[in-house]
């Protein structure tokens, strides 16, 4: 593990060096934010999370002499277990044609036919390797290497909410209505991000995560 | 109690000392981009420091209360008005029921309005911060318009003894700046530093470009070309920290910043300069210095005890 600051108030945690596995490295990061948040150490403002690194905010008034030796035992001890039983979430999804913005650039990309994208999507279990981007966007791990896309030349100012959408080894869904680069290959009925609940998210780093194809009669009756 | 939004100019929001502890839902901190000007301005009118007040940018604002209030401001170059009377930046004056709070901007940059018991939107999230980009929070989530009438919360019994020992319109009590002046943004390392984009950082005189907003500053006039111009794996981001993407002109992001960003962190503004950056508008002239650390940390900690100081004070004559 590696200690960096990202700036005065903040300390960032890189595993990289522990593993050349990223569901490892995923699992290493999940158990040290988890110990990390439960340790309620003073001053400490925030943790959160990302692929191979945890990020530690703090009040630099408020901390105490041995901060970082403290931060480095209780995550020497964290381990590499998942720390705690992987939520399962299905999501439904529309692919028709209104919805999938790019399923045809994305078929004359890969050379494969709409329905062999769709089923590659939808049979893959994805892991949440992080949450960003906008509140309640996850970064989905797992997408089969023959759905690799690059993002679009030029981002579209407006993608929908509830857009699904991949991009070079990741799959996304836009939570609300916002500018974005990825392919869009369907619509989810579900909402992702409710400010008025907390936790505010449907999905969290960590959680396993399947799609699943409805029609768009399903997707009109399931629309939250 | 209310007060209405006669002239919103533009990009006005309701904020106060943002989100706490989101981040891994993607939540941003957001908030006042300078809060220690938020802070002063709710401390002068005798509200707890980080009350929700009124984020102004550019474009006159007009707001109307309809009930006797204190107001205080700090931030850039603003003239403030309540009808002709001037009220200068950092001290506490009375408005009356039916009267007018004139905003312009001078030379401009970014100021923060406190009125007395706060401006009492719902709290989302725990905060009454505008998140612009999530539209959530604040007003409607998204910047005042035109005819909003925002609602004010209760005074604090402070409010009621400092309005009885203001005899004019305006206090014979102020706040010190504790906001840096200057044309240098002190920054420390980054994560990806090396020497000789450092050197370039530090070298050159950079540009705040057009579209810059509260997410970051875009800098241009002064392109660092990436030693390795790949993506990194994304990895959490903060106000402050300098991006270098593969274009080469550097971003400093600020307190709408996305929490997580994959480009490399060559460096990272202190935080006590945040207010400072905060007060950069398109095509300003900005520079940085580097300094170490444990100096960065030196001074926020120094900031906070002359906050606290000066809340003492407060607390001493009026408590």
């Amino acid at each position: 593990m590696k200690i960096s600051p990202l700036g005065d108030s903040a300390l960032t945690l890189d595993f990289a060096d522990e593993s050349s596995d990223r569901a490892r490295l995923l699992a290493r990061t999940l158990s040290a934010a988890e110990r990390l948040e439960g340790a309620n150490l003073p001053g400490v403002m925030d943790v959160t999370c990302a692929y191979e690194s945890v990020a530690v905010f703090f009040d630099p008034a408020r901390i105490e002499q041995d901060f970082e030796d403290k931060i480095g035992a209780l995550v020497s001890s964290a381990g590499f277990r998942a720390p705690r039983k992987a939520r399962k979430i299905e999501i439904p999804v529309c692919y028709d044609d209104e919805f999938a913005l790019d399923l045809a650039r994305v078929a004359s990309q890969t050379f494969l036919t709409g329905d062999a994208i769709i089923t590659l999507h939808s049979s893959i279990e994805y892991t949440v390797a992080c949450i960003g981007f906008v509140p309640g966007f996850p970064f989905l791990a797992g997408l089969s290497d023959k759905l690799r896309v690059p993002r679009l030349e030029s981002p579209r100012t407006k993608v929908p909410a509830g857009s699904v959408a991949i991009a070079n080894a990741q799959a996304g869904i836009y939570p609300f209505e916002s500018p974005g680069g990825w392919n869009v290959i369907g619509r989810t009925p579900l909402r992702l991000f409710r400010a008025t609940e907390n936790p505010p998210t449907l999905l969290r780093p960590g959680d396993r995560v399947r799609f699943r194809r409805i029609t768009r009669a399903q997707f009109d009756a399931e629309q939250e | 109690m209310i007060a209405s939004v006669i002239l919103a100019g533009f990009q006005t929001t309701v904020q106060d000392c943002g989100r706490v502890g989101l981040r891994k839902f993607g939540v941003t901190p957001g908030g006042a981009l300078d809060s220690v000007s938020l802070r002063l301005a709710n401390l002068l009118v005798g509200n707890p420091d980080c009350m929700a007040g009124v984020e102004c940018s550019s474009g006159r604002v007009r707001l109307k209360v309809d009930v006797d209030r204190l107001v205080a401001w700090a931030g850039g170059e603003f003239e403030i008005r309540i009808g002709d009377e001037l009220i200068p930046i950092l001290h506490c004056a009375r408005v009356s029921a039916g009267a007018a709070i004139e905003i312009s901007p001078k030379r401009g940059g970014r100021a923060w309005l406190a009125i007395s018991g706060g401006v009492d939107v719902p709290e989302i999230l725990g905060s009454r911060a505008t998140d612009l980009r999530a539209h959530f929070g604040g007003w409607a989530g998204r910047a005042l318009r035109d005819g909003d009438e925002l609602p004010l919360a209760g005074e604090s019994k402070l409010c009621s003894r400092m309005r009885k020992e203001l005899s004019g319109i305006i206090s014979d009590w102020s706040a010190p700046r504790f906001v840096p002046r200057g044309r240098f943004l002190r920054v420390i390392r980054g994560k990806n530093w090396d020497d000789d984009i450092g050197e370039k950082l530090l070298a050159q005189k950079f540009r705040v470009a057009m579209n810059s907003d509260r997410m970051g500053l875009r800098l241009e006039g002064g392109e660092i070309l990436p030693g390795n111009p790949r993506e990194l794996v994304s990895e959490a981001v903060a106000p402050g920290t300098i991006q270098l993407p593969p274009s080469g002109a550097p971003v400093v992001l600020l307190g709408d910043c996305q929490t997580i960003g994959g480009y490399p962190k060559i460096a990272h503004v202190i935080t006590v300069d945040l207010g400072l950056a905060a007060q950069l508008q398109p095509l300003d002239e900005v520079r940085f210095e580097l300094i170490e650390l444990e100096e960065a940390r030196a001074l926020l900690r120094d900031r906070e005890r002359d906050v606290a100081l000066f809340r003492a004070g407060l607390e001493a004559r009026f408590g």
